[in-house]
């Protein structure tokens, strides 16, 4: 399947870009796919349009019974206006940006160096490096929580956005998936460059990153999403309500507000909203990057 | 080495310059490898090799969060993890959860993929349609859902109350708890494995197809002998991710039912998380985080071994 990453330098177009062969006649086995495709998109929708109608209700209106669609006294902003006000939602969203950011750009920053080592640079102890890295994706993170932890409280880094940070840069799937784009990109580039007498810092920044930023764009979308979502790890190192995620600061909200029903769905929606965008944004490199690697699932 | 620098010295008069050069050069590429893998090998070695390491050190001692009784205990926390009873229960439902969601999750996802490959209007649409639950935080889909499973409030019992079918409870019933946490890992994740298998069946030739149309093979047919095997590898790989990210779950069971009712849906990283967090015993905790770790690389070698073997 990475075949379709051979020309590095070409601009992303979703894999699916396959022309359809013919339009003339519309086949009625494809009328009855597109019937049962929408019936399921439609219900994959349910929940997103059930939490906004609830979140666009009052209160006493999200908990009336029989349960309607249209509420009787129209729909109003007052969830998301109080959800707004008193909540940390606004704390909570800048803590997940940051520390989702900071994660991004180290990863991206520690990822690529050692992937261009393991590509290009013949050195000693590159195939036991290549052999460790590759058993230790086979660590599933929740083994390391209780050492993990143990250890923050060690450095003092229990409720820091370094305690969210540090141990989430730790990506050995994005290495190989940037060591096996790095693989096809050209030698001769380099070597011309070497030969000159360019240093490999030089080469690495001037020539194989640029020749890289899909690729590059694919993994940081990535690790983004992943830091942002995460919720195990940030749910054991953060307590201060002050320091928590996103999604970690949700949940001690649904045990808070108990049973305000439109208050949770608006709160659900606002911490839904910046991946959307995201998506809407970037859906062709997050596409490309699933279809031709499949990274995010390691 | 050896054959060709003799070779290179009959031909060139500078051979001994050449190979200074190249063990300058071999000097030079080995400070550069170690210096290009230096921050991430901190990074590992902080967080991912000391930590593995340490915890089995704490994993054979009676270490607890109140820093109480921190002796040398040997096997003493494993010999009683595997009598725990608990722990065993949480085992099972890890793996009655694995086998549960996994199965919908392919089976599913083909389905999706194998329509909207049929040539449809809008691809767009449909892979943001399916995927879009995909960007969303554990924490989102659990207020979703269970808003949704709400017994009385609920969309769902509604819906089922419109066509006669009685109330269920689901997420108070042990019965069917897992299940409801099946349905919203379905419906949160697969979109994944759809597009995996989406860019699989774009990537067979046409012409496969083409010749079997001409030979008078139906949709069915092509499906079944031109699609499914066209895509055995792909199916294989969903399968090894989905089967590894399935035992791992604890998010969503910990959102919605926190483990219950009575225990029905709480996992093996619930009960580690339990063990270490809420009895404070640190190095029981450890030693049950090693026996799960010990499952994942037993299921991750057979899972090695039978692509192995297909591939061969």
């Amino acid at each position: 399947m990475a075949t379709t990453l051979t020309t590095p330098a070409r601009t992303i177009r979703p894999a699916s870009y396959v022309p359809v062969r013919r339009k003339k006649r519309i086949a009625p086995s494809r009328i009855i796919a597109t019937i049962i495709v929408a019936i399921l998109a439609v219900t994959w929708m349910v929940p997103f349009a059930w939490a906004a109608i609830t979140a666009l209700k009052s209160e006493t209106e999200a908990a009336a019974t029989p349960i309607t669609i249209v509420p009787e006294s129209g729909f109003t902003f007052e969830a998301f206006a109080k959800v707004l006000q008193q909540g940390n939602i606004p704390q909570w969203t800048w803590n997940s940006l940051f520390t989702s950011a900071a994660i991004t750009l180290v990863t991206i920053v520690i990822s690529a160096l050692a992937a261009y080592a393991l590509s290009r640079i013949d050195f000693k102890g590159r195939k036991v490096l290549m052999i460790v890295i590759v058993v230790s994706l086979i660590v599933p993170p929740p083994v390391l929580i209780i050492p993990l932890f143990y250890q923050m409280v060690a450095f003092n880094m229990i409720d820091t956005y370094w305690g969210v940070i540090l141990p989430q840069v730790i990506a050995p799937a994005m290495v190989f998936v940037l060591k096996k784009f790095f693989d096809q990109i050209p030698r001769e580039l380099e070597d011309a460059a070497l030969v000159d007498g360019a240093g490999r810092i030089r080469i690495f920044l001037q020539i194989v990153l640029p020749l890289s930023r899909p690729i590059l764009a694919a993994v940081a979308i990535f690790v983004f999403i992943g830091a942002w979502n995460n919720f195990l790890w940030p749910f054991i190192v953060t307590n201060d309500s002050s320091m928590l995620t996103l999604p970690v600061g949700l949940q001690t909200i649904k045990s808070a507000y108990g049973i305000q029903y439109a208050q949770n769905m608006a709160s659900a929606l606002l911490a839904a909203l910046p991946l959307i965008v995201v998506f809407l944004f970037f859906q062709r490199q997050i596409i490309k990057g699933i279809s031709t690697t499949g990274l995010a699932g390691t | 080495m050896s054959a060709s620098t003799d070779i290179r010295r009959v031909s060139t008069p500078q051979a001994p310059a050449a190979e200074n050069k190249h063990a300058a050069r071999s000097r030079r590429d080995r400070i550069h490898g170690w210096s290009f893998m230096a921050p991430f090998l901190l990074f590992f070695g902080l967080f991912l090799i000391w930590p593995l390491v340490h915890g089995i050190f704490m994993s054979f001692t009676g270490k607890s969060l109140t820093g109480a009784n921190s002796s040398f205990l040997g096997f003493a926390n494993y010999a009683e993890a595997l009598g725990d009873a608990d722990m065993w229960h949480a085992l099972g439902n890890t793996l009655y959860f694995t086998v549960i969601s996994t199965v919908p999750l392919v089976l599913v996802a083909l389905v999706m993929a194998a329509l909207v490959n049929m040539g449809l209007p809008a691809q767009w649409l449909w892979r943001l349609s399916f995927f879009a639950p995909y960007l969303l935080a554990s924490t989102v889909v659990s207020l979703f859902f269970v808003w949704m499973f709400n017994p009385q409030l609920g969309l769902i019992n509604e819906a089922l109350a419109k066509v006669g079918i009685a109330p269920v409870d689901w997420l108070n019933n042990p019965a069917v708890a897992m299940w409801s946490i099946v349905i919203a890992t379905l419906w949160w994740t697969v979109g994944f494995n759809f597009l995996l298998y989406l860019a699989a069946m774009q990537n067979i030739p046409q012409a496969h197809f083409e010749a079997a149309s001409l030979d008078g093979a139906g949709g069915w047919r092509q499906f079944f002998s031109i699609t499914l095997p066209q895509i055995n590898q792909t199916t294989i790989m969903i399968v090894i991710l989905q089967v590894l990210a399935s035992l791992k779950i604890f998010d969503q069971v910990y959102q919605m039912t926190g483990g219950g009712p009575g225990g029905a849906t709480r996992t093996i990283v619930q009960y580690i998380f339990e063990t270490g967090f809420t009895g404070y015993r640190l190095g029981y905790s450890a030693a049950i985080s090693y026996i799960f770790f010990g499952l994942i690389v037993v299921v991750s070698i057979a899972q090695f071994a039978i692509t192995r073997k297909r591939s061969a």
